[in-house]
Parts: C-alpha cells; structure tokens; sequence
C-alpha cells in the first residue's frame, strides 16, 4: 500500500501527507492569531493607544498571577463545553449556532427543577445530579429539534438553531418575569435562589468550579467518540459525504439528531455549572456570549475537541483580561468583541492556505515513465 | 370595549407594521440581491447594527440624519465589499464568512458606539399621512416613514431591474450558473463581489431606521436578530423583491402583537409575543424548505441549494 503511494509524487522531503497536514493545522491557525494581533495592533495605534500595554495587560489579566489563571480557568469553562457544541456538529457537516441559547435554556431548567427539590429539603447530592441531567436533556432536545429540521424537513440549521436559541431566551424571561419570579429579585428578575447548600464548591485547593473538569473529561471523551469508534467514523463519513454515506446504508438521520443533542448537551451542561457554581439562579446573567465565543474556540481548534481546551483557557484569558484592559486604558468591553471579530475573519481568510504553503508541498518529481 | 380595544389592536398592529417592517425590507432587499448573484451572507446582522450605530452617531455629529444614512450604508458597504472579497478565495465557506463577519460587525458597532449611547440625535421625520382622521391612533399608525417608501420604490426597481435589464440578466446568470456565466466572459467574483457591497450597502441603510426612527435610539440592545430573520425571509419571498416586501410586513405585524397588546392593558405573556417573530420564522422556514416553488426559484449557484 505504502509502495503504492510513494510512486505517486507525494513525498519529496520526507514528509508524508499526513504529517503536512498536521503542520498546517498547527503552523496556520497560529499565524492567522499573529496576523489578528498585529491589524489589532494596528487598530489601536489608529485609536492613539499603545498595542505593548494593551498586550502585557492581557497577559497579566489573564495568567499573570494565581487569582488571573484562575479566573481565566473559570471563563475557560463553559467556552469548552460551548466549543464542543459546535465541532461535534461540524464534523457531520453542520454549522449549528444553537449553544446559547441551549446554555441559556440548560441554565434555566436546571434552576427550575431545583425550587420544588430546594424546597422539599431534598439532599443536593442528590438534586445536583438530577439538575445537571435536566439541564443537558433540555440543551440535547433543543439543538435535537435542528438537527431534525435539517434532515427530516430540510430547514437550513443556522437559521434555524439561531432562532431556536432566541426562542429558548425568550422562554426563559417568560417564566423568570411571571410563574417563578423570586419577588427578592427586583432590578434583575431572577429565579428562586438555589441556596448555598446547593451551591457547587470549587475545585480542592483553587477557585476553580468543577465546569473545568467536566469540560475537559468530555472534550476527551468527545474526541475518542469522534476518532476511535464507529460511531464518530460514521459521523465523519457523513460529514465528508452525504450521499456516499447514504448509499453504504448508514443511519444519517440518526447520526445527524445524535451529534446535534450531544451539542446540546453539551451547552446545556454549561448552563447547569453557569447557575450551580456561579450565579445560584437563573437570570439575564446566563445571556453572556459564551454560546458565540464557543463557536469561534472551535473554529480555531479545526473542530479538534482536544485542541479546544487550550484555545478556550486562551479565549477565557482574554476574557479575563477585558475588565482590566477596560479599567487601565479606559477602552469599552468591547474591545475583546473587536479583537475577536477580526480573529474569526483573519483565521477565515487563513483557510485559503491549506495546501498551498509553498515549502510544504510535494515537489512535482516528475518521473512518470 | 372589547369591540374598540380589538380595533386598536388592529390599527397598532397595521402601524407597527409598517414600522417595523422597514428593516427587514431593507436587509432582505439587500440579501435577495447578494443571493440573486449565488452567494449568501449571513452577516447581515453585523452591517445592520453596524449601520444603526454610525447613522445614529453621523447624525449626532452632522446634525442632518440623512447623512447618517447615507454613512450608515456606507459602513455595510465597506463589510459587504471584505465579505464579498473574502469569499473569492479558495476553500473560504461564505456561511462561515458571514458568522464571522456577524460578530465583527456588532464588535465594532458595540467598541465605537459607547459615547452615542447617551447624546441624543437628530431623528428622521415621519410623513403624517393619518392627518385627514380626527383618531389619534389611526393618526399616529398613519406616521410613516419616508424610507419606507424608498424601500418599495427599491423593491419595485430591483424587481424590474433583474428581470429586464442587462445588469440584472448578468446577476441572475451569475446566480445560476457559474459555467455559463464564465463561458460569457463575465467576471463571476466581480459580480459577486458588487452585489454582496451592495446588498450590505442596504443593510447598513436598514440599521439606520432602527436608531433614527424605529426605536429611534442607539444601544447595544436594539438589534434582536433582524438582520439574521431577514435572511431567512428572503428564503420564505423565494428570492422576489415585490415579495420581499410582503413578508416584511407579516413579519412587522407579528413583531407588532406583543406591544400592540400591551397598548391596550394586556401584558400577560409580553415576552411570549415579543418571540412570535421568531416562532413565525421558524415555522415559515419549515413550511418553506422543501416547497416546490422554492425549489424552482433557487439561484442554483446558492449553497443553501446544493
């Protein structure tokens, strides 16, 4: 097989197309995050503000000191779970923008389900298991109806999972404005609080929530579903080629609703450690951007669930870093929103290189007898 | 009572409307032209809040609100023309592109548009067509805005323009056929390239409403995924100008229930309706997808179609 190969010109260097292929995945992406710095860079000088303090405060924002690494850890949470939202459907070939609003709608049955148990004096050993399972069936449903859309019906699944996430807020602020307002909640409507009996501590020894953990057990246990079992090879093959897919009978429509409500799941355990570890409620709060920042953490990873972690602890430290940032160079919040916007369009236009670094490629051997 | 608070239901819903329409014409009139010529963006949201915060900020500054639409499509221009660009590269996906340029878009809007947040600017003027009507309701649904015409005007052109002009015969050859467009020596990315500038140009003029007329304020909260129903709209008006128009109005009247009701004292289930919009989307969407005459007028150069 591998004589058959080589007959071809593929290597010339001693490269094989594999290893190419993951210098690219590396080498690419990173220069996409160089040249972003450096047009951002080019943005504040345009703005009068100096791009070297702009970038030493982000470092310190962000891993600079015990309390900034944790609290970049801490953003780095829910933007794995949310970037895994969006590889897994990708690597089926869908592009899903569902995780917000499947973190939001997660948050929110999780903090709903918990009043009666809070209530009824159950043990939260007991009643935590039960709110993360909510809140990861209500994620899985919801991205499950765009997933069924798409294949049973036809319906183009960004649009669609993009309203679905408007709805699922909108669903949200109906019950948190009426049937289970905590009437304590005045200026921000909110559900009853969980308490802090119910309240997930951190991670012995940090201030990290354990959303880390879980996020990071799953984009493990994600990238072996996706790359070791039939299950993800049918996936990818579908992903590679509907209808060849089709006609080696595999189950598309099921794989299709499956990847989508793993998706969901996925944000909407997000949502579960957003009210369990962070805010005890459900409320506007949980509306944070996580569910887009995700889509760009899984852009930059190729859709590579263990390359997520890292590019999340990167966007969570750059998230840590934007209220510092704001405080000493007197920029807006959205600063981090400009700088990932032009992030997503550079690593975009970047996609135009692979196969086309010039000292990668195969040179043309040219014996063809 | 029942009976006059049902009319004033009727008459808030046909004056929002109007009102509310008028965005969503816009960026759908914009999106029809870019889908005409095979090519989508889906960053239509980032040009329309783009768009309502430098028309809000153009009029503070100029004092005339008109130039600040003007500046406003200039601003979805200028994203149209990067998008248009970017997607002639090879083994570049537009969807991507536009979600990309969706946040890029409102980044910017959100990073230059906090001074505007407080100033108050210059509005665009209604025209008091209910003048004639001693009810003030049907007076004040009767104010309408002078885009809202330029925007039918421009439905009816574009309409006329695509079916009879040479202009409009090279955007729907491009739309449908790449080869034969090619075999003609036309210059496929050219065209793509103007179409898409120019379907963000009314975008951007879309936006310019929202914060100069309808809600007539900028913050970071006044765009709530009408650039993004606008697309799916133009799916649902099978790529027509006149129907572009018609579906923006459905949805300016399901977007108008929720404060139309509120109007007369119903505020029960606010938040329900002020979601209608999208439930409506959705199920239009559905309705829509595998329609045979949606089949039939599909660019077939679209990468919702293949």
């Amino acid at each position: 097989m591998t004589a058959v190969v080589s007959a071809t010109p593929a290597t010339a260097r001693g490269l094989d197309p594999k290893a190419i292929a993951s210098i690219e995945a590396v080498l690419i992406p990173v220069g996409a995050l160089v040249a972003s710095a450096i047009l951002f860079s080019f943005f504040l000088l345009a703005l009068g503000k100096s791009p070297a303090t702009f970038f030493n405060l982000v470092w310190v924002g962000g891993f600079g000191s015990a309390f900034s690494i944790q609290n970049t850890l801490q953003r780095a949470a829910p933007l794995i779970l949310t970037g895994l939202a969006f590889a897994i459907p990708a690597r089926i070939g869908l592009t899903l923008l569902g995780a917000e609003g499947a973190l939001v709608l997660g948050g929110f049955a999780a903090a709903a389900i918990a009043i009666p148990m809070v209530g009824g004096g159950w043990p939260p050993a007991v009643g935590l298991p039960i709110m993360a399972v909510t809140a990861m069936a209500a994620g899985g449903l919801w991205v499950g109806i765009a997933g069924w859309l798409r294949h049973y019906r036809g319906v183009n699944e960004t649009i669609s999972s993009l309203l679905l996430g408007y709805i699922a807020i909108a669903i949200m602020n109906f019950f948190v404005e009426g049937a289970l307002r905590d009437p304590a909640s005045a200026n921000k409507p909110s559900t009853m609080p969980i308490g802090d009996a119910w309240r997930i501590g951190p991670i012995p020894g940090t201030s990290v929530h354990w959303g880390l953990a879980a996020g990071i057990v799953l984009a493990v246990a994600l990238h072996i579903l996706m790359s070791r079992t039939t299950f993800g090879f049918a996936a990818r093959m579908t992903g590679g080629n509907v209808r060849a897919a089709r006609a080696q009978g595999l189950p598309v429509g099921a794989l299709v609703v499956v990847c989508c409500a793993i998706a969901g799941a996925c944000s909407g355990l997000a949502g579960f450690y957003e009210v369990a570890a962070i805010h005890g409620q459900a409320n506007a709060s949980l509306i944070a951007g996580y569910g887009f920042t995700g889509i760009l953490v899984a852009f930059l990873a190729r859709q590579n669930p263990l390359a997520i972690v890292p590019v999340a602890i990167l966007f969570g430290a750059l998230d840590a870093a934007g209220g510092l940032v704001q405080r000493r160079m007197a920029m807006p919040d959205a600063t981090v929103l400009v700088l990932q916007g032009i992030i997503f369009v550079v690593l975009l236009v970047s996609e135009t290189f692979y196969g086309r670094i010039p000292f990668l490629q195969p040179k043309q051997t040219g014996d063809r007898t | 009572m029942s009976e006059s608070g049902f009319f004033i239901v009727l008459i808030a819903m046909v004056g929002g409307a109007i009102r509310v329409s008028t965005p969503f014409m816009f960026v759908a009139l914009g999106e029809t032209l870019t889908e005409k010529s095979g090519r989508i963006n889906l960053g239509l949201e980032g040009n329309l809040v783009l768009g309502a915060m430098v028309a809000y900020a153009g009029s503070y500054q100029t004092g005339s609100p008109w130039l600040g639409v003007l500046f406003a499509g200039l601003s979805g221009l200028v994203l149209g023309a990067m998008h248009g660009w970017i997607c002639k590269l090879p083994k570049v996906n537009d969807i991507a592109v536009g979600i990309a340029f969706m946040s890029f878009g409102t980044g910017l809007a959100f990073f230059f548009g906090k001074p505007y947040i407080q100033p108050t600017a210059p509005r665009l003027e209604a025209i008091p067509l209910g003048g004639w009507s001693s009810n003030p309701s049907i007076a004040q649904a009767l104010q309408v805005n002078p885009l809202f015409f330029v925007g039918i005007a421009l439905a009816v052109f574009m309409w006329w323009a695509l079916a009879n002009t040479r202009w409009g015969l090279i955007v729907r050859m491009t739309g449908d056929s790449a080869a034969s467009a090619r075999a003609m020596g036309v210059s496929i990315d050219l065209v793509r390239l103007m179409a898409t500038a120019a379907g963000g140009f009314l975008a951007g003029v879309g936006g310019a409403f929202l914060s100069l007329y309808y809600p007539g304020s900028w913050n970071e909260g006044l765009s709530s995924g009408q650039g993004l129903m606008a697309v799916a709209l133009v799916i649902f008006a099978r790529w027509d100008p006149i129907r572009c128009v018609w579906a923006a109005l459905l949805f300016g009247a399901a977007g108008a229930i929720g404060p139309a009701l509120q109007s007369i004292g119903i505020s029960q289930g606010y938040y329900f309706f002020n979601a209608a919009p999208y439930i409506l989307t959705l199920f239009i969407m559905i309705a829509s997808a595998r329609s045979k005459s949606a089949a039939r007028d599909v660019p077939g150069e679209l990468s919702l179609a293949k």
